[in-house]
């Protein structure tokens, strides 16, 4: 639901970068969102075509890298990914535990000429 | 040619959180950010606060809804100061929508700022206002999953409050088993377990709420 907002929000972020580099156009934006971040790449995709018209990033090519949700045992330091309705460590068993990976939302690189 | 960028898609909106957070710190101005899903309690759990701590604590409040001055109004009959945003169909409030609010509410007169997030278990979350504490409100007839639905909001809060506890005879809701899920997510999260209708286990809340404000001599009222 949020999508317009994160997707304005990108795509001043990559016009800044793009212009500090004095690049004439984007040719891609490479994104990395976690799964935790709830983010619908499709929306993003949506927004983006309509916010980007007669920008430099009008027509770049999104490119989605997804990080599946994954947590630190707290006991025995296991590292696993979250399972629907259990969330404890597949080998101790012990449920406190901490998020390494999954709330990501960051642009990671662009593609400019 | 690609150039590595490596920067957070809302970092725009946390540098302005942070100068919101700046302004409330120098105005000596505790703030929560209390955020659910539409009908939760997050404006009857903001009243019982008012009327706990009215004479003890001055309390200003931020309402924030996609449209109607509904609450604002409701809040505004406490004879507290009360700005309503209606954010016309964003589903989260953004810090500049705060700035800007924040500019317009009396903060030399405010101890404690609650802000009432637009319902919502999704969006919020991403979305930092100049905040000290995030507090979300699950309200028992919503079920215990929805930590396995939403868990972003769960593993960012300061304190959880199960609200609507008088209804749990009436629902299948496992305060033990989502209390154990919690924790496992969000070790140093607080939980509560109240009822606005029967007042059960307000006082605790209150309790905690009073313990966090920063500026105690700013507490009472002159």
């Amino acid at each position: 639901m949020h999508e317009l907002a994160i997707t304005q929000s990108m795509l001043d972020l990559v016009l800044d970068e793009a212009n500090k580099t004095g690049a004439a156009r984007v040719q891609r934006i490479n994104l990395v969102l976690g799964e935790m971040s709830g983010i619908a790449g499709d929306c993003v995709q949506f927004y983006f075509d309509y916010l980007s018209k007669g920008t430099n990033a009008e027509r770049a090519a999104l490119s989605f890298r997804r990080i599946p949700t994954q947590a630190r045992c707290h006991n025995c330091e296991e590292v696993f990914s979250l399972k629907e309705f259990d969330w404890s460590c597949p080998k101790c068993h012990n449920v406190s535990l901490e998020i390494t990976a999954g709330k990501e939302l960051y642009v990671e690189s662009i593609e400019v000429e | 040619m690609e150039i590595k960028v490596l920067k957070d898609i809302l970092s725009a909106n946390d540098q302005i959180a942070e100068r919101n957070h700046a302004l409330l710190q120098s105005k000596n101005v505790s703030c929560i950010n209390v955020m659910s899903s539409p009908g939760s309690g997050k404006t009857s759990l903001i009243l019982e606060t008012i009327r706990r701590l009215k004479g003890k604590v001055r309390i200003g409040v931020i309402e924030g809804d996609i449209s109607s001055t509904i609450d604002a109004q409701k809040v505004s009959g406490e004879g507290v100061p009360v700005l309503q945003i209606n954010t016309g169909g964003e589903c989260h409030l953004d810090a500049v929508m705060v700035g800007h609010a924040l500019d317009n509410l009396p903060l030399a007169d405010i101890d404690l700022l609650l802000i009432e997030n637009v319902g919502n278990l999704v969006c919020p979350g991403e979305f930092k206002l100049g905040e000290e504490k995030k507090v979300l409100i699950l309200s028992v007839p919503e079920g215990d999953d929805k930590i396995y639905k939403y868990p972003l909001l769960f593993h960012l809060a300061d304190a959880v409050v199960i609200n609507k506890i008088d209804l749990l005879p009436y629902t299948k809701f496992d305060v033990e088993g989502f209390s154990k899920a919690l924790k496992g997510i969000n070790r140093e999260a607080q939980i509560f377990q109240i009822s606005c209708t029967t007042h059960q286990g307000i006082e605790d809340w209150v309790s905690w709420v009073v313990s966090g404000i920063r500026y105690p001599h700013k507490r009472t009222v002159k």
